[in-house]
Order: C-alpha cells, then sequence, then structure tokens
C-alpha cells in the first residue's frame, strides 16, 4: 500500500538532520534523494559483483554484464517499450537530447526544416537544439501556452507544418509543472511528418511513461530525478530509426570490426554506448526504477493529487503570493513569486530552517523572463514528500514574511 | 567599518535571525547604483540573484561599488566590500577570505555554494584587481 509517510522512511538522507534541523526536501524536481535500496544495490555491485563490462569470459564480468543489461530490461519495463535494445544509456537527459540532436540531427536537418519547441523548454532541450538549428541552417519555431501554464494544443497545432521535421517538448514542465497531452502531440507531428523526441525528466517522477502509448519517436530522462544515481540517464529511441542513426562517440564497445583504415560499427544500443559506461549507476538506476514500480503509478498520482491540492490551497493563503503556473493538469511542482521578497532571500532564510527549495530560473531563463521574472522560487514534490513536509515549508515561508516585513 | 570590528559584531549573535538581520542592515547602508550602471559588463555570473560590481582605480587603491536585487545579498556585497575597500590590488590579491568567512561565521550556507554568490563576488574583485595589475 502507498503510503509516504512510510516511504520517507526508505531515504536515509531524509531522515537525518540538516544543519541541527528536519530535512524537509522541496527540491526534488532538480535532484531527487535516494532509497536505501538503491544505496545498497551499488555497494553489493562495487563488493560482489563489479568488473567491466561486454569484454571478460570470467565470472565477475559475465555478472556485471547480466546486471548492466538486466537494469536495460528494467527500464524497458518502466517505460514500456517492447525491445530493450530501444534503451540507451547517457549520462543525463541532456546527454540524450544532444546525441539525437547531434545524430538524428546533423543528417536530418537542412536549411529552411523547422524544429518545434514549446516556450517553456528546459535549456537541455531549447540550447540544444537552438544550437543545432545554428549549424543546419534550421529555423526554430516556438508554440505559446497560456498564461496560467496551460497547453493549449490549438498553438501547438498551428505552429505544426510540413517544414517541421522535429517536434522535441517536455512532458512535463520543469517551472510551470503543465503537463503535455504528449500522445496527441506525437499523432499530430506524425501527421505531417515530423518526428518527436520527448524529455520526460519531469514525467518520469511523477505519472507512468509509456512510450508505447505515446508513440513518440525518441525520449529521454535522468536517473537522479527518479531516484536513483547521478551520471546515468536514459534515452529511448524507436528501433529502426535508431539503426539508421550514425554514431557520434567512437571509440571501444561501439563497433563490429577494426582495421587501420575503417570501422564498421555494432548495432544500437552498443553504437552508442562508446567507452566503459556508467555500469553501477545503470543498476543502481535499475534498482530504483524496480523501488518506484513496487508501487502502483495510480496510487502514486493520487497521492500527489491530494497534497498538490493541500499544498496549493495553503500557498493560496498565504498573502502576496503568486503561484506560476495553475494548470488544471499539472505535476508536483509550484514555482512561485512573493511580492517584495526577492526568491534568493527567502532560499537563504528557508534554508536556515530546514527546507530545501530552488531559485533562479530553473535552466529555462527564456520562459522566466517570459512571464516577466528574473528569479522564481520553486518547491516540488517527491513520492517521498509528506503533509508535514508541506506544513514545515508553508511555516518557514510564513516565517520568512515575518521576518522581511 | 574595519575587518575586525565587523567579525566582532558577528560575535555577538547566535541565531541566524540576528546574523541577517545586521547582514540587511549593511546592506541597506549601501548606496544603490542607478540602472544605467546595471549593465552585463559589471555583472558577477554565477549569483541566483542579480549582482553587480564596478571597480574604480584610484591612484594605488580600487574602490568598489556593488548592487543587487536581494537584500541579504546587498549585505553580503557590503561585507565583502568591508573586507576588500580601500586596498591595492596586491592587498586584495593576498587576503585569505576564506580565513575571514571563518571568522564571521557566514561559511556555511552563504559561502558553501559558490553560486549563492559569494565567492563569485570574491572572484570578480580578485579579477579587477589581477586586471589592474597587468595594466
Ligand atoms: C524538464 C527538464 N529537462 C531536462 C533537464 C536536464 O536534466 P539533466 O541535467 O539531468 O540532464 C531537467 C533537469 O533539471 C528538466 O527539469
Amino acid at each position: 500500500m502507498f503510503n509516504a509517510n512510510d516511504i520517507r522512511k526508505d531515504f536515509p538522507a531524509l531522515s537525518r538532520l540538516v544543519d541541527g534541523r528536519r530535512n524537509t526536501y522541496m527540491d526534488t524536481a532538480a535532484s531527487a534523494q535516494k532509497p536505501l535500496a538503491v544505496l545498497n544495490r551499488i555497494q553489493k555491485m562495487y563488493i560482489e559483483e563489479y568488473a567491466n563490462v561486454h569484454r571478460g569470459s570470467y565470472w565477475l564480468s559475465e555478472r556485471a554484464t547480466e546486471n548492466y543489461e538486466r537494469a536495460r530490461q528494467t527500464v524497458a519495463q518502466f517505460i514500456n517499450a517492447k525491445d530493450k535494445r530501444e534503451i540507451i544509456f547517457t549520462r543525463n537527459a541532456t546527454e540524450g537530447i544532444n546525441l539525437v540532436a547531434a545524430t538524428w540531427g546533423q543528417y536530418n536537418l537542412k536549411a529552411g526544416d523547422e524544429v518545434l519547441l514549446s516556450r517553456a523548454e528546459h535549456h537541455a532541450n531549447l540550447v540544444t537544439w537552438q544550437q543545432w538549428a545554428l549549424k543546419t541552417g534550421a529555423i526554430l519555431r516556438y508554440f505559446d501556452l497560456a498564461e496560467d501554464g496551460s497547453f493549449i494544443f490549438e498553438n501547438f497545432k498551428n505552429a505544426l507544418s510540413e517544414r517541421t521535421k522535429i517536434v522535441a517538448v517536455t512532458a512535463m514542465s520543469n517551472v510551470l509543472g503543465t503537463l503535455f497531452p504528449v500522445k496527441q502531440i506525437s499523432t499530430e507531428a506524425h501527421k505531417v511528418g515530423a518526428k518527436v523526441l520527448i524529455d520526460a525528466c519531469q514525467f518520469a517522477v511523477h505519472k507512468k511513461i509509456d512510450v508505447a502509448d505515446f508513440d513518440c519517436d525518441f525520449l529521454a530522462f535522468s536517473g537522479h530525478k527518479v531516484y536513483g544515481p547521478t551520471g546515468i540517464g536514459v534515452l529511448y529511441g524507436k528501433y529502426d530509426l535508431l539503426a539508421e542513426m550514425s554514431p557520434y562517440q567512437f571509440g571501444g564497445d561501439m563497433i563490429e570490426h577494426v582495421s587501420y583504415d575503417k570501422t564498421t560499427f555494432a548495432l544500437p544500443p552498443a553504437r552508442f554506448e562508446a567507452g566503459t559506461p556508467a555500469i553501477v549507476q545503470a543498476v543502481g538506476l535499475g534498482a530504483a526504477l524496480e523501488y518506484v514500480m513496487q508501487y502502483d503509478f495510480n496510487d502514486i498520482e493520487a497521492y500527489e493529487k491530494e497534497l498538490i491540492n493541500y499544498t496549493t490551497d495553503k500557498l493560496s493563503n498565504i498573502p502576496n503570493l503568486k503561484i506560476i503556473g495553475t494548470a488544471s493538469d499539472k505535476g508536483g511542482v509550484f514555482s512561485f513569486d512573493i511580492k517584495g521578497i526577492h526568491p534568493q532571500d527567502l532560499a537563504f532564510v528557508l534554508g536556515k530552517e530546514g527546507v530545501a527549495i530552488r531559485t533562479g530560473h530553473f535552466c529555462a531563463e527564456p520562459i522566466v523572463n517570459l512571464l516577466g521574472y528574473n528569479s522564481l522560487a520553486r518547491a516540488s514534490l517527491g513520492i517521498y514528500t509528506t503533509k508535514e513536509d508541506v506544513d514545515e515549508f508553508i511555516n518557514a515561508l510564513n516565517k520568512a514574511i515575518n521576518f522581511f516585513k | 567599518m574595519q575587518i575586525d570590528e565587523l567579525i566582532d559584531n558577528f560575535s555577538f549573535f547566535d541565531g541566524w535571525e540576528d546574523k541577517y538581520k545586521y547582514l540587511i542592515e549593511l546592506g541597506n547602508k549601501l548606496p544603490h547604483l542607478s540602472d544605467d550602471k546595471k549593465t552585463a559588463e559589471w555583472k558577477v555570473p554565477g549569483c541566483q540573484s542579480q549582482v553587480w560590481i564596478i571597480p574604480h582605480y584610484e591612484k594605488q587603491h580600487i574602490y568598489f561599488e556593488g548592487d543587487s536585487d536581494a537584500i541579504i545579498v546587498r549585505g553580503i556585497i557590503a561585507v565583502v566590500f568591508i573586507i576588500f575597500q580601500d586596498k591595492s590590488a596586491q592587498e586584495i590579491l593576498n587576503i585569505d577570505v576564506e580565513e575571514i568567512f571563518d571568522k564571521l561565521g557566514l561559511r556555511d550556507n552563504i559561502t558553501q555554494n559558490r553560486r549563492s554568490g559569494m565567492l563569485s563576488m570574491v572572484d570578480k574583485i580578485r579579477y579587477y584587481a589581477t586586471q589592474s595589475l597587468g595594466k
């Protein structure tokens, strides 16, 4: 049964005092804490099962390879990919998006082609396509969201055309919390022959990823946000598409045959995993996803819905506080501004109260500026966030507001 | 104010409230920069609030003006200025700020994270000092 109070106890960092205070961690959107199961798995791997993968034919190497490849299978299961060869391990979502731009983008984008993004993309997605558009002569187009952050399907549809070669959008905004209708986006984009890349970084934490249902061509997320280790991420790509793409990094593990003059490359996913991969991190990610998959995503979502309402109510009662991003379909991310208090000042005081929030532009500077701010504050929810966390956060907010009076 | 006096003043506080109140007070005494001076050239990169520091080279010494849109950060600028004000470029480069931050008890929380600014401000000041030596 899903109980956030129990889940919280599975995360050792959350039971520790920080600077002498209860750890009220409201910055999961930046990076999540890790359950003991993940930490134990990592240690066990290093002690009992560690060697390089895909190489030695001795016991340890075989175990390591088996575990690494099993983690790939777990990822496939987590996102409902039918074939584990569609799972490429990367460092993070950023690297996954860069991989698509540098391989698929480099060879498929030509001058005059269009790349379509929403106005609310994270720099990982925005800057990558912006720079590859500059390199290839492709045109970058953006579609607007509503003022409250809601996705407006008409805006997206109107920006889409026969010239659109790829639609690269987040499934959930890390600033506004807005959930994007990914499946409908794919359907519409495919009608004009465009490919679809989904940035599922935030979405992965709050909702069930289903690539079969989304029918997206690519999807990227980071391990560290879904309770896994840093240094590991995932790029999903439809197999036939991956098989047509050229590698962008060269070296060991990604080859079939090498002579002094020529190399033939391995099939995906190996083709895109040059060099020794983040073996233990991949296995740690597998453990994190298994941890999440103990629970039914329906329960996770139902609990989060309740907590979102609870938090929204509490925040709405604070005078001069404006929640930025109030789409009806949103995940557990609350960006906000308090009139007369700079987010940085607020975060200093909250930090002293043991409450961790994020401030700034959250690596999505254009949308924060477009909304009329240089900097915002953001609190975000995770699987382990309890009502008590929200209460502590709200109390600290009130205390800070009094302090700055 | 001299740095020793500042260290002395800070030593009387035990809670963060008093410390921050005092920082805000120090910040309030810092003159605001006019908007035309708040340009990219003087901006301190890597801060989560906007921070500008402008050097003025006079005879042997470098003087600084600065501002931020966050009030605790303005206090931090004021502290940094007390440390570096009225010094020659060489003196600026010789100062062990880490030690002073320690004595002020401002190390954790404020200084730990480079991005929250204090050390980026110091980097910028050191950069101005190094530049003036190169001239
Ligand atoms: C929506 C979104 N996309 C991409 C990223 C980039 O993730 P990473 O830095 O792990 O590559 C983030 C993380 O901040 C994010 O929130």
